[in-house]
C-alpha cells in the first residue's frame, strides 16, 4: 500500500514539474504581457501605504504605484494593470505557475527565496529593517534591557525568527506572544497586553499614529535585520527581470536629475542639453535605451508621466504614514538608491 | 362555523323557525368576543409575572440576570454611541458594496439591479405572500437608500428602482397564467446578470475587479442555484442499483467531504495552474467551481436523507400505476424526499453562504476581504471593531432571511405534516 501511494504520489509530482516546463519557453512574459494588454501584478491587500484599496475601489500604495510604473513602461498605459491580491504564502506559487507576472508585495530579498524558490529579485525600492516599539515610560533604551519583557509578535513571519536569533545572542530571555492578525497586535499592545512590539520598522511607524496616544511610544533606534523588499519576476526570464529591473532604475534616477512628474514633459529635444537626460527620456536621435529592453524609446518618460521619480512615490505613499526616508534616500544624499548608468 | 361566513346572506337550509335561536347564538358569541379577560390576567405585565418573578428564588435569579445584561450591554453601548467613529462605514459604502469595480462601470451593476427589480416586481404580483413581502422589503430599502446623502446620480438609481419594482408589482398583479414565463425568466436572467456583469473583453469589467458584497452573493447565489440540482443527482447516483455509479457517487461525495473546504479552494488556486499550465481559467470562476463541488457533496448527503425516509411503498405504488423511473422519483418520491429536509438544505445554503468568506484568503476581495481591505487604509486604523461588525450584521442579515424564507415555505408546503 505504502509503495502504492508512494508511486501515485511520485508520479504527480513528476507531472507538476515537467508540465511547466514543457508549457514555457516559447513566449517570454514581456512579448505575453504585450500581447494580453495588460499586466498581471500580484500585490498586498491591507498594508498600509504599500497596497490596499482605497475608499474609490481604487488600488493605491507605494507597491501598488511600481505596478503602474511597469505598466506605463511596457503598454505606455499605468492603467493597463490588474491586481491580483496575495497571501504571504500564496505569492510564489502564484509567480512560478505565471498566475501573475511580477510581485511586487513587501517580499524580502533572501539567499532561499532567489535560489530555492525559482524568484528573480529586482532592485529593492525599500530597505525596511525589523526595530521595536515600546512605552516611554519604561525608560528603555538599548535591546539588552528589554530582558524579561513581553513582546508582541505576528505568527509565522521572519520577525518571528529574527527575535528569537537576536534574545540569544544577547544571551537575554523575553517573553514574546505570537499573534495571529497585524491588528491584534497593536491593539493588544495598546491595550497594554505586551511591554513593546516588533515588526518592520516602516510597521512599527505607521501603526504608532493609530494608538491612541503616539506620544507615549517610542521606536528603539535599533535595527536588528535587514529587509530589503522589492519586486520579484519568475526565475528565468531574464528580458523581462530587467525590463523590471529598470523601471525601478528609472524613478531612482529621475530623482537624481530632479525629472519630476510636473516637469517631465517640459524636457524637450531642443532645450536639454545632458546627454545622460537626453538617454534617460529618449529625446536623443538613436532609438535610445527602450530599444535594448524591447520598450518603446520613450518609456521612461511614460513612467515618470504615470507615477513620477522615487520621491513622489514615497511622499505620495509614505510620508502620510509619518515614514522617515532613512536610507530610501539617493546615493547622493547619503542613501542607498544607486541607479546603474542609463548608457 | 358555516353560518358565520354565510353573514347576513340569510341561512339557507336553517328552518325558519330556528333561525332566531341562531341570529341569538350568533350574538352571544360576538358578545364573547368582545368581552376581554381582566387587563392582569395577560399581556406581558402577567407574562413576566408568571415566567420570570413567580417564586423567590426566580425573583433572585431574573434580578441577577439583568445585572448581568446591564454590565455586559452596557460597555457595548457606551462603545457603540460614544467611542465607536461609525464615519467608516458611510465613507466606504461603495466599497463594500462592489469592491474594485470600476467606477464608471457602475451602471452595469444598476442594470443587474433593475433587472431583479423587474422581476421580484413580477413575482411579487403574481404570488404574493412571500415574494410580496420580499418585494416590498427591497422597495423599502432602495427608498431609504433614495433619501440617504448619497450623490445625486446614486439616489436617483435608487429611486428608478423604488419605481421600477412597484410598476412591476402592478404589471405583475393578478396575471398567475404568466408564472411558468417568470420561472423561465428567472433561470435566464442568471446567465444574462453574468454578461452585463463582465461585459466583453478588456473593454468589460474583469472578473479580479468583482467585489464586496456583490462577490459574496454571486458566489452564494451561484452555489446555491448550481449545487443543489447537482446534490439530488449525486444522492440519485448513490441509491442508485448500478454498481459503477453508486460507487463513484459514494467516493466523489466521501472524498469531498473528507476535505475541508479551504484546501478545495487551494488546490483550486494553485494546483490548477501548476496541472493545467496555460488554462486561463479566472480566479471567481475557479472559486465558483469549488464551492459548488463542495457544497453539492453536503446536499447529496441532506437529500439521502430525505429519500430514505419515503417508504418502499411509494417506489412500489408508482411502479404500480405504470410510472417509469424518472415519473416515479420526479412526481412521487423527490417532492416528497425534498420536502421532508428543507430546513436541512437551508442549513446547507446558509453555510455556504458564509464560507463564502473563505476566499478572501486566497485574495478575492468579498465582503471580508473589504473589511479587512478598509481596516489597512491609514484613514481608518484602529477601526477593526466598527468594521467588522458592520460586516457581521451584513452576513447575518442575508442568513437570516434566508432562514426566514425557509421558515415560510416550510410552513405553506405544511412540513411535518402528515
Amino acid at each position: 500500500m505504502h509503495k502504492f501511494l508512494f508511486r501515485v504520489s511520485a508520479f504527480v509530482l513528476a507531472i507538476a514539474l515537467v508540465v511547466p516546463l514543457l508549457a514555457e519557453g516559447e513566449e517570454g512574459i514581456l512579448d505575453k504581457v504585450k500581447n494580453r494588454g495588460r499586466l498581471i501584478c500580484g500585490v498586498n491587500k491591507e498594508l498600509p501605504g504599500f497596497g490596499f484599496l482605497g475608499q474609490d475601489g481604487e488600488w493605491k500604495g507605494f507597491d501598488v504605484d511600481y505596478g503602474r510604473a511597469i505598466a506605463a513602461a511596457v503598454l505606455g498605459d499605468p492603467n493597463k494593470v490588474e491586481f491580483r491580491p496575495l497571501k504571504a504564502a500564496e505569492r510564489f506559487p502564484a509567480l512560478q505557475t505565471g498566475e501573475i507576472d511580477v510581485l511586487i508585495r513587501n517580499t524580502t530579498w533572501t539567499l532561499t527565496r532567489d535560489t530555492d524558490l525559482g524568484a528573480d529579485f529586482c532592485p529593492p525600492t525599500f530597505y525596511d529593517g525589523q526595530g521595536f516599539m515600546l512605552r516611554k515610560e519604561l525608560g528603555i533604551t538599548s535591546l539588552k534591557e528589554l530582558a524579561g519583557a513581553t513582546i508582541g509578535v505576528t505568527a509565522g513571519s521572519t520577525t518571528e525568527l529574527n527575535l528569537a536569533d537576536t534574545t540569544r545572542a544577547l544571551g537575554i530571555e523575553v517573553e514574546s506572544i505570537v499573534f495571529e492578525e497585524t491588528e491584534t497586535l497593536y491593539q493588544s499592545y495598546d491595550q497594554g497586553r505586551c511591554d513593546a512590539v516588533t515588526s518592520d520598522k516602516s510597521q512599527l511607524v505607521s501603526r504608532r499614529q493609530s494608538l491612541k496616544n503616539p506620544d507615549d511610544h517610542i521606536i528603539l533606534d535599533v535595527t536588528i535585520s535587514k529587509e530589503p523588499l522589492g519586486p520579484v519576476t519568475v526565475h528565468g526570464d531574464n528580458k523581462w527581470n530587467d525590463v523590471v529591473s529598470w523601471v525601478v532604475y528609472a524613478t531612482f534616477s529621475a530623482e537624481e536629475h530632479g525629472i519630476t512628474q510636473a516637469n517631465v514633459s517640459t524636457f524637450k529635444p531642443e532645450n536639454t542639453e545632458n546627454p545622460e537626460i537626453k538617454r534617460f527620456l529618449g529625446l536623443d536621435e538613436s532609438g535610445g535605451m527602450g530599444e535594448k529592453l524591447g520598450l518603446s524609446k520613450d518609456w521612461a518618460r511614460q513612467v515618470i508621466a504615470a507615477v513620477g521619480n522615487y520621491g513622489e512615490i514615497f511622499d505620495r505613499n509614505l510620508t502620510p504614514l509619518g515614514l522617515p526616508r532613512g536610507v530610501n534616500k539617493p546615493w547622493t544624499q547619503g542613501g542607498l538608491l544607486y541607479a546603474m548608468p542609463f548608457r | 362555523m358555516v353560518a358565520c361566513n354565510n353573514g347576513a346572506g340569510g341561512y339557507k337550509g336553517i328552518p325558519f323557525n330556528r333561525q332566531k335561536t341562531v341570529v341569538n347564538a350568533l350574538r352571544i358569541i360576538k358578545n364573547m368576543q368582545e368581552i376581554k379577560p381582566p387587563a392582569h390576567t395577560t399581556g406581558s405585565v402577567r407574562w413576566l409575572k408568571d415566567n420570570l418573578f413567580n417564586t423567590w428564588y426566580n425573583v433572585l435569579l431574573s434580578c441577577l440576570a439583568l445585572i448581568f445584561l446591564f454590565f455586559a450591554f452596557k460597555g457595548l453601548l457606551t462603545w457603540a454611541f460614544t467611542e465607536a467613529k461609525w464615519g467608516v462605514i458611510p465613507a466606504n459604502l461603495q466599497l463594500f458594496g462592489v469592491g474594485a469595480y470600476p467606477r464608471e462601470q457602475i451602471w452595469r451593476v444598476w442594470s443587474v439591479i433593475y433587472i431583479l427589480c423587474v422581476l421580484v416586481g413580477l413575482s411579487a404580483g403574481m404570488w404574493g405572500g412571500l415574494t410580496l413581502r420580499f418585494a416590498l422589503v427591497l422597495v423599502g430599502i432602495c427608498f431609504i437608500g433614495g433619501l440617504s446623502p448619497f450623490e445625486l446620480s446614486t439616489r436617483g438609481w435608487f429611486l428608478g428602482a423604488v419605481a421600477t419594482t412597484v410598476v412591476s408589482l402592478f404589471l405583475g398583479r393578478g396575471r398567475t397564467g404568466l408564472r411558468p414565463w417568470i420561472l423561465g425568466a428567472w433561470l435566464l436572467s442568471f446567465p444574462l446578470i453574468m454578461i452585463v456583469l463582465r461585459g466583453f473583453g478588456e473593454n468589460g469589467v474583469l472578473t479580479s475587479n468583482w467585489g464586496g458584497l456583490l462577490l459574496t452573493l454571486i458566489l452564494a447565489v451561484v452555489g446555491i442555484v448550481v449545487s443543489f440540482p447537482l446534490g439530488v443527482f449525486l444522492a440519485l447516483c448513490r441509491q442508485s442499483n448500478l454498481p459503477a455509479i453508486r460507487w463513484v457517487s459514494t467516493a466523489y461525495i466521501e472524498m469531498v467531504r473528507g476535505v475541508p473546504l479551504i484546501t478545495i479552494l487551494f488546490m483550486g488556486s494553485i494546483l490548477i495552474p501548476i496541472f493545467m499550465p496555460g488554462l486561463d481559467i479566472n480566479q471567481v470562476l475557479r472559486m465558483m467551481i469549488g464551492i459548488t463541488f463542495f457544497s453539492a457533496a453536503y446536499m447529496a448527503e441532506n437529500v439521502r436523507g430525505g429519500l430514505q425516509g419515503i417508504p418502499r411503498g411509494q417506489h412500489e405504488a408508482a411502479q404500480a400505476i405504470g410510472l417509469n423511473y424518472a415519473q416515479t422519483m420526479l412526481l412521487i418520491v423527490l417532492p416528497q424526499a425534498l420536502r421532508s429536509v428543507i430546513p436541512a438544505i437551508v442549513g446547507q445554503f446558509i453555510a455556504l453562504f458564509k464560507d463564502t468568506s473563505l476566499v478572501a484568503i486566497i485574495g478575492l476581495i468579498d465582503l471580508l476581504g473589504v473589511a479587512r481591505s478598509v481596516i489597512a487604509n491609514p484613514d481608518w486604523f484602529g477601526l477593526q471593531a466598527e468594521v467588522y461588525l458592520f460586516a457581521a450584521i451584513i452576513y447575518f442579515v442575508f442568513s437570516y432571511s434566508m432562514s426566514y424564507g425557509s421558515q415560510e415555505i416550510e410552513d405553506a408546503l405544511r412540513v411535518g405534516e402528515i
